[in-house]
């Protein structure tokens, strides 16, 4: 058996009728697909949150009432947080992924 | 505990079971010949002679969507409906049981169309018979309320929790009035006890989500828990109908034997059928014909081993089906008891008989007939034709 196989569990101790613990989809990487990348800029950000409230993902991170950071585990870079940061300010910009990660290697 | 004598008819039967077990929750949609059950109920709940939650709703596959949302939430909650209004439950039955809600459905056998017919045969049933339901049917009016109140114990025990069904015949049994016993009040409400879900969405000290994807590794494991509980189920009834029987003086299992005992030729079928049979089989017995009669009350889980040791000493059989399943090889029944009889050392001779579908008649003399034939196949007369359908007109 390979290594990083995990062991599952069969039929007699598996959570009867499909029944999880909630929140699981938190342990689930799911922002390997993102083909765009939101980028924030705090020297504009003026801490509104309407990003965190519009984020269909809850990938906006918010800490103290502030904005913190984006969890890219899971943030699918649909850009509706650049859409709706106000016009005037204009704190968050998508760039493209690929570029992201050769910036980052 | 008191023992009520009434006259009723056997919606009224199933709505006052319904009313004894007080559910938390009924969301349903009328359908003949469904309807008065729904009616009668729907005035308790006008009346405040429940504390039931009604929804009414738009269809029948919003009913069961609705009673699954109030089950998976952790309430007691029922639906009831016919034909049309179970097939189109189709998607749903198949949700309610593997989320493993014990819904308790009453239901009135009644054709599909087309063409439309509102009157009893068993397609409507049999078409969820692979749901993973439980599949109860019931003689008369008094089986249709005992086999609501045991339902309950059984779809909610805790090594079951699986949905069942409880049928009657449309019109046959629904619509007329016969004498029955209802328990009291206090009696129902203390035999059904209260309801303590397994899991329940409302239950905000264990979060938890239902019904998440269940890919390659998962799915077969949670199916076959079902297939083990269905397994299981058998013997729950088995157990539930003998406790009934203790506490109430009718005892049920997962079929009747009407004369069975010296019996050389048998006849097995589901539902109101049984009644008349049972006359039938004592008129000949009268004349010295060695005949029988066996009525299935449970089609889901199938006892096959409970009933192959039946027919050991049985020489030919009349398989019974309200029912065709368009297989060209008869009726549903027909398959699974001829399946049964496979393994026997003494394996009797099996016809099958397709009857009574859009409420057509099945008279003393077809039965008669029937029963005739049997004992001239099993004294080695022609087994052709194997399936007949049974007062159609050529
Ligand atoms: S919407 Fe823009 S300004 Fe408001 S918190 Fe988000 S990034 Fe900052
Ligand atoms: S790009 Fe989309 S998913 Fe990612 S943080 Fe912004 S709104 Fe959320």
């Amino acid at each position: 058996m390979a290594k990083d196989t995990i062991e599952k569990p069969g039929w007699r101790t598996l959570p009867l009728g499909d029944v999880l613990p909630a929140g699981t989809a938190h342990e689930f990487k799911t922002g390997d697909w993102r083909s765009f990348r939101p980028v924030h800029d705090a020297a504009k950000c003026t801490n509104c949150l309407i990003c965190w409230i519009y984020c269909p993902d809850s990938s906006v991170l918010v800490e103290a009432g502030s904005f913190k950071g984006f969890d890219l585990d899971h943030c699918k870079g649909c850009g509706i947080c650049a859409a709706v940061c106000p016009p005037k300010v204009t704190a968050i910009a998508m760039i493209d992924e690929r570029e992201a990660r050769k910036g980052a290697q | 505990m008191a023992a009520i004598k009434v006259a009723k008819t056997g919606n009224e039967a199933m709505a006052e079971a319904m009313r004894q077990i007080n559910p938390d929750v009924v969301a349903a949609y009328p359908i003949t010949p469904a309807t008065e059950v729904v009616q009668i109920f729907s005035q308790f709940v006008a009346d405040g002679a429940v504390d039931t939650e009604f929804i009414a709703v738009e269809s029948e596959h919003s009913a069961m969507s609705a009673t699954m949302g109030a089950a998976a939430a952790g309430s007691r909650a029922m639906t009831v409906t016919s034909s049309q209004g179970l097939a189109l439950m189709y998607e749903m039955l198949y949700i309610a049981a593997a989320l493993r809600l014990p819904i308790v459905l009453p239901e009135v056998n009644r054709a599909l169309s087309a063409p439309i017919n509102i009157h009893c045969d068993h397609s409507d049933t049999m078409g969820a018979r692979d749901a993973g339901w439980i599949q109860i049917f019931s003689e008369n009016s008094q089986e249709a309320y005992d086999n609501i109140l045991q339902a309950m114990k059984i779809s909610e025990h805790p090594d079951i929790l699986l949905p069942s069904m409880v049928t009657t015949d449309g019109f046959i049994i629904s619509h007329c009035m016969e004498t029955m016993f209802f328990l009291d009040d206090a009696t129902v409400k203390n035999y059904v006890g209260p309801y303590k879900p397994h899991a329940s969405l409302l239950n905000l000290a264990e979060p938890h989500s239902l019904g998440a994807l269940d890919l390659q590794d998962y799915y077969f494991e949670h199916r076959m828990q079902l297939a083990e509980a269905m397994r299981r189920a058998k013997d729950r009834i088995v157990e539930v109908g003998l406790d009934f029987g203790r506490r109430f003086g009718r005892s049920y299992g997962l079929f009747e034997t009407y004369r069975m005992e010296d019996a050389e030729v048998a006849m097995i079928l589901l539902g109101s059928t049984a009644g008349t049979t049972k006359m039938v089989v004592d008129v000949l017995r009268r004349e010295g014909r060695k005949v029988g009669l066996i009525k299935l009350r449970v089609f889901r889980p199938f006892p096959f081993a409970e009933l192959a040791r039946e027919f050991g000493r049985v020489k030919a059989v009349a398989v019974m089906d309200r029912s065709d399943g368009l297989t060209s090889f008869g009726g549903p029944l027909f398959d699974h008891v001829r399946s049964t009889l496979y393994d026997l050392e003494r394996r009797p001779k099996t016809v099958n008989y397709i009857y009574g579908l859009g409420g057509r008649d099945i008279t003393l003399e077809d039965l008669r007939s029937i029963f005739v034939r049997l004992q001239d196949i099993a004294a080695g007369g022609p087994i052709d034709p194997l399936i007949t359908y049974q007062g159609v007109r050529a």
